[in-house]
């Protein structure tokens, strides 16, 4: 086996990429909360919910209509971005006024309920989802074996996360939404309809968790927590990579994959604290996140 | 007229006899308490199912002991020792209750049995797996029904160990109940000859064991252990299949409960071997119960509902024989009286609380062998109690 300084190459440049693989995971779930918490400035708790909402969604449609795993890529997120649109207009637009801790409790609120529903209606076990027939055996490297569904992964989230971020970035859509959120009146003076654009802005970060979890259906158990689990570390990378900076997000999210990654290697026993050290050292040093401008 | 004398003579010395017996039930009725997870990780193992399981268990009976009512109430515990502590508590105070059934996460149950304890009630345990309850926590007023981490281990590991699998590698809960099955099992493994190469401790809830399966896959085991539950188990199985691990090496499931082992894809569960303290399609008899069980519940059994009927049925004929429900004359008849149903089969309950029953090693079913959803397990052998239990401490002796 190859090692480097007493290091076993081979097990380091695994975690590394099963680190990239995790991260371009993040890294699509923090684009979804990125757009809503940075630049609609709702802190939505039930991202998580719509991330299990996903993952359910897509293992009823196999199960009760037998749409396949490719269909439930298009239509889950459709679905779930929809409930996303209805969430805004009538539950979070009311309160759209008041402190943002009260969209931050309806949110939670709204995430316990979805998911004692769940639990109540599917039970606590979880439900498995197979894995679609194309993606299914795997590549073997030098270092490891890389299953072709964690390649497929880093592709569908790199692709993603790239579309998002040229289309909020690079285009006139992506500007009327930076432009809209920075100042609401002029835009409306303008004849934008500010509140349509927010409420679809909503219904696509929320969609883009629904997208999430119908990758992640096939490798982890669909179960009614699994978004709850996921939720706060998504946040700090959020927080880390800095409110409002999409493409921040993106970086962090991988980034900190790789950092995790690299923790399980060296220090397991501190890899699910590893992020929210990072959290605290960056918000100490720079407030606003690695990628955020200051206020 | 003197029909009706000599009937309502019969009727007053019925009144009388009901009145007398009902005198030895405090508070004039049996109370059982339910602690369980209604809405967490192991909701499916013990939590509202437990509770349907002891209120069966309840109406089989007839309602009533003594000429006393029973009453059921449950509450949520949440997995949090502290609310499960509180609840008990109340419940004594408060409530009258006179034994706590149900009782999942070995973290609440141990809090749980303390305060049960220092108030002389019954803990009626089903589905906990620590060993503690019989050994280093044990009481008096402890009953430890279904299974432990040690039968779980002897279960197991024994056998594969045997058949020559001698290196082994843990995946292990990182809490409480991880390590003291993980210590149980190494212990197994080197009694018999075999060796621990190494062992990744993952948090409780952890989705994603990609990284923990490449450690495994590195360490040259021959097999690779899972010592955690619910969830885990089944993302580390997928992790496993998908990283080309159940090629390569055996995985072993320490605790598989029914409903995650109904959760997993049998294609890649299938041949996979676990031990188990009950399962629902045995024989007649126990298909008979978990039909029944199944009409409430929606689902099969897992086994600490079978245990929870089973053992709260022992404890209402503990009561009726020791004319009573004071608790340490019911613990006496307790364990006097030979436990025998559906569930407990060559049992015995000895004097330190632990229930010595039948254990059951099975193999979970590929698809090809499944008739149904519900048909997950082949028994392969029968493990007789005093093989899979630990003996007595001395120590624990309650007589």
């Amino acid at each position: 086996m190859a090692t480097f300084l007493g290091i076993n190459l081979f097990g380091l440049f695994g975690q590394l990429l099963v680190g990239l693989i995790n991260g371009s995971f993040y890294a699509l779930l923090s684009l979804g909360l990125a757009i809503i918490f940075g630049l609609l400035k709702i802190i939505n708790f039930a991202q998580g919910a719509m991330y299990m909402l996903g993952a359910f969604a897509a293992w009823l449609a196999l199960q009760y209509i037998g749409i396949n795993y490719w269909a439930a890529l298009v239509v889950v997120p459709l679905a779930v971005g929809f409930v996303g649109v209805m969430m805004e207009r009538f539950l979070i637009r009311p309160i759209a006024n008041e402190d943002h801790l009260y969209s931050l409790l309806l949110t939670f609120g709204l995430a316990l309920m979805i998911q004692g529903v769940f639990t109540h209606l599917y039970g606590s076990s979880g439900q498995s989802y197979a894995i679609p027939e194309e993606l299914r055996g795997g590549t073997k490297l030098p270092f490891m074996y890389l299953p072709d569904y964690r390649a497929w992964i880093i592709v569908a989230s790199v692709v993603v996360c790239g579309l998002t971020w040229w289309m909020i970035e690079k285009t006139k859509l992506g500007a009327y939404l930076r432009a809209g959120t920075e100042n609401p009146q002029l835009m409306q003076a303008f004849g934008i309809n500010v509140p349509l654009i927010v409420t679809l802005t909503f219904g696509f970060g929320v969609g883009l968790a629904g997208l999430a979890g119908v990758l992640a259906a096939p490798i982890y158990s669909v179960s009614p927590d699994m978004g709850s689990n996921l939720l706060i570390v998504v946040f700090a990378i959020v927080v880390i990579g800095g409110m409002g900076s999409i493409g921040g997000a993106i970086l962090t999210g991988l980034g900190m994959g790789i950092i995790e990654g690299l923790t399980k290697y060296f220090y397991p026993e501190a890899s699910n604290t590893v992020i929210f050290l990072v959290m605290v050292i960056v918000l100490l040093l720079k407030p606003a996140g690695l990628f955020g401008k200051e206020a | 007229m003197k029909m009706m004398k000599k009937t309502l003579l019969a009727a007053s010395v019925a009144a009388f006899a009901s009145t007398a017996a009902m005198a030895n039930v405090t508070d004039g009725k049996v109370k059982i308490g339910v602690l369980a997870d209604m809405g967490g990780t192991y909701a499916d193992v013990c939590g509202p199912g437990c509770v349907t399981a002891i209120e069966m268990a309840v109406e089989d009976f007839g309602g009533t002991v003594l000429g006393a009512p029973i009453e059921v109430v449950s509450a949520d515990d949440q997995l949090k020792p502290d609310v499960g502590s509180a609840i008990v508590r109340k419940w004594i105070e408060d409530e009258q209750v006179d034994a706590v059934g149900g009782l999942v996460s070995s973290a609440v149950t141990g809090a749980a049995t303390k305060v049960l304890t220092d108030a002389k009630k019954i803990a009626l345990i089903s589905t906990s797996a620590s060993n503690a309850f019989t050994t280093k926590a044990c009481s008096p007023y402890n009953v430890h029904w279904t299974y432990n981490v040690v039968a779980l281990a002897n279960g197991t590991v024994k056998p594969m160990v045997e058949a020559g699998k001698k290196k082994w590698f843990f995946i292990t809960a990182d809490y409480a109940f991880g390590h003291a099955l993980e210590g149980v099992a190494s212990k197994v493994i080197n009694e018999n000859g075999g060796e621990v190469v190494g062992a990744a401790r993952a948090p409780l809830g952890t989705t994603d064991f990609s990284s923990y399966i490449l450690q495994a896959q590195s360490s040259g085991a021959d097999v690779v252990a899972l010592a955690n539950a619910g969830n885990d188990t089944v993302n580390s199985l997928k992790a496993a299949s998908e990283f080309g691990l159940t090629q390569m090496m055996d995985v072993a499931g320490l605790l598989v409960f029914t409903p995650n082992a109904q959760a997993m894809d049998p294609n890649v569960a299938g041949g996979m071997r676990t031990t188990t303290g009950f399962y629902w399609d045995l024989d007649d008899q126990t298909r008979e119960w978990s039909k029944r069980f199944m009409e409430r519940h929606g689902a099969i059994p897992a086994m600490g509902h079978a245990g929870a009927y089973s053992m709260t049925m022992h404890y209402l004929k503990a009561i009726e024989a020791a004319g009573t429900d004071e608790s340490d004359a019911v613990m006496k008849k307790m364990k006097e009286m030979k436990p025998d149903d559906f569930f407990a089969r060559n049992a015995t309950l000895r004097a330190d609380g632990r229930m010595v029953h039948d254990m059951y090693y099975v193999e979970i079913k590929k698809p090809e062998e499944r008739r149904d959803s519900n048909d997950i397990f082949k028994v392969v052998s029968v493990i007789p109690g005093d093989q899979a239990f630990a003996p007595m401490l001395p120590e624990c002796d309650f007589k």
